[in-house]
């Protein structure tokens, strides 16, 4: 029988290694995962406390629905509020609260129509079948979950629809981890990157920074394999893009996918980001020519001044400055049932992970 | 939101639609991201509806083995 790669032999093993090249290193690193995919999988196999003391993992903010500033949670509501709407958007976003407290079940408890799907092209069909009703479709994600938007995008266009509108709130991933890194909020020795972007991006976007990068899978066996490859970079003084991903990414990513974006979308500007706040040239709009399904262009909302809750320190957790333990509402006030802040929400929210998994105790 | 599963592909339907099989889960898949585009058999990434990129089917067995481990592994640590 091959060997189990999760299995806690192997997971021991890899721990072991870490630790002897740590004590080599002669000090613990600090190591970031932007992708929530990652922190999930951290908190879920207990990675965290197995390598406690010897590795701190920083949470980046790569988890779409987390960094959904509070004004455009308060977008989607008001959207979704126009009557004679289906507001459609990926599932969790719906349980984030708004400004005043309210979500987008919420409102859909109120009798608003508001779907979540699976897949955007299910809006293509919603628009087909309900054409006396204009649907919105409110696109969320990084590059992973961008190009499907595209294609949307186009088929709307091939099918002359009048009723179907996107709002796209798509990020990207260089802006914010240059943010990370420039502001100087959290000290960070080396970067675990996001698997699944990478496999749109490809792996070369990354060669501007000056430090450790290993592009990860999501499984135990997968972020230990990536950590490994950081320390051998910290050990001979290396600071490059490595790939412990190979089953999936490559060099130049998927560049059907790149050519898809480019021709639907093109950079906005500014784009406020939650924890981060403006972030210029990090998001993408509906270009000119896919103008006539720009949901922002398209409908006239007054949108009231967007406001946090006092106690949520979500914004902190994003950036990395704060775990969510410090947070006075967390676990009591705050939980996956009755979320205060968009972390508790998604599953790759560092508070939800921490919630879900904070009783896991893995080969202590 | 950026999970992705391998999954391999049974029928490939008109419109660039395929039916995939997903660790034993049947569902619809949009091919519209991949040029050149895949072939019955062959493995791909599934992300929200869409097959974001062919796998070798070594390296896709290799993640489903990592998945489902993954389940085992659960079960193990009662999680």
């Amino acid at each position: 029988m091959k060997t189990n790669l999760n299995s806690k032999e192997v997971i021991l093993k890899a721990k072991n290694k870490i630790i002897q090249k740590i004590e080599k290193l002669g000090k613990p690193i600090k190591v970031m995962e932007f992708c929530g995919g990652h922190t999930h999988a951290i908190m879920r196999y207990g990675i965290d406390k197995l390598l406690k003391g010897y590795i701190e993992f920083i949470h980046g903010p790569g988890c779409p629905v987390c960094v959904a500033s509070m004004d455009r949670i308060d977008l989607a509501i008001e959207l979704a509020k126009i009557p004679n709407t289906i507001f459609t958007t990926y599932g969790d976003l719906l349980r984030v609260p708004g400004s005043y407290r309210k979500s987008l079940l919420d409102i859909r408890a109120l009798g608003c129509d508001v779907r979540s799907l699976y897949s955007c092209l299910e809006a293509f069909d919603i628009a087909l079948q309900n054409p006396n009703k204009n649907v919105v479709f409110f696109a969320i994600g990084f590059e992973t979950t961008t190009p499907p938007t595209s294609v949307l995008l186009k088929k709307a266009k091939e099918h002359k629809l009048k009723n179907l509108f996107v709002v796209s709130n798509h990020v990207m991933t260089l802006p914010a981890i240059r943010y990370i890194l420039n502001s100087g909020i959290s000290h960070i020795d080396g970067i675990i990157g996001p698997g699944h972007v990478s496999v749109i991006t490809g792996m070369k976007i990354y060669e501007e920074f000056d430090i450790p990068i290993v592009i990860s899978g999501f499984e135990a066996f997968d972020i230990l394999k990536a950590i490994n490859m950081l320390l051998d970079q910290r050990i001979k003084g290396e600071r490059k893009v490595e790939n412990a991903y190979t089953r999936a990414v490559t060099e130049e990513g998927n560049k059907e996918a790149q050519k898809l974006i480019e021709e639907t979308l093109d950079i906005r500007e500014d784009f406020n980001w939650r924890g981060i706040g403006n972030l210029p040239k990090s998001a993408l709009k509906i270009n000119d020519d896919y103008e006539m399904f720009d949901a922002e262009k398209v409908f006239d909302v007054k949108l009231p001044a967007s406001k946090e809750h006092p106690l949520c320190i979500c914004p902190k957790v994003i950036t990395g400055v704060s775990k969510p333990i410090d947070c006075k509402l967390f676990g009591n006030i705050c939980t996956p049932e009755n979320p205060i802040g968009s972390c508790m929400v998604s599953s790759e929210g560092a508070c939800a992970a921490y919630y879900k998994y904070q009783e896991v105790e893995l080969c202590m | 939101m950026c999970l992705a599963i391998p999954s391999k592909i049974v029928e490939i339907l008109d419109n660039n639609i395929a039916i995939v099989d997903t660790m034993g889960v049947r569902r619809k898949a949009s091919l519209e991201l991949l040029n050149p585009k895949p072939s019955v058999g062959d493995y791909v990434l599934l992300h929200v509806g869409f097959a974001i990129e062919v796998l070798s089917e070594e390296d896709a067995l290799e993640s489903l083995k990592l998945f489902e481990e993954a389940l085992d592994y659960e079960n193990e640590f009662e999680l």
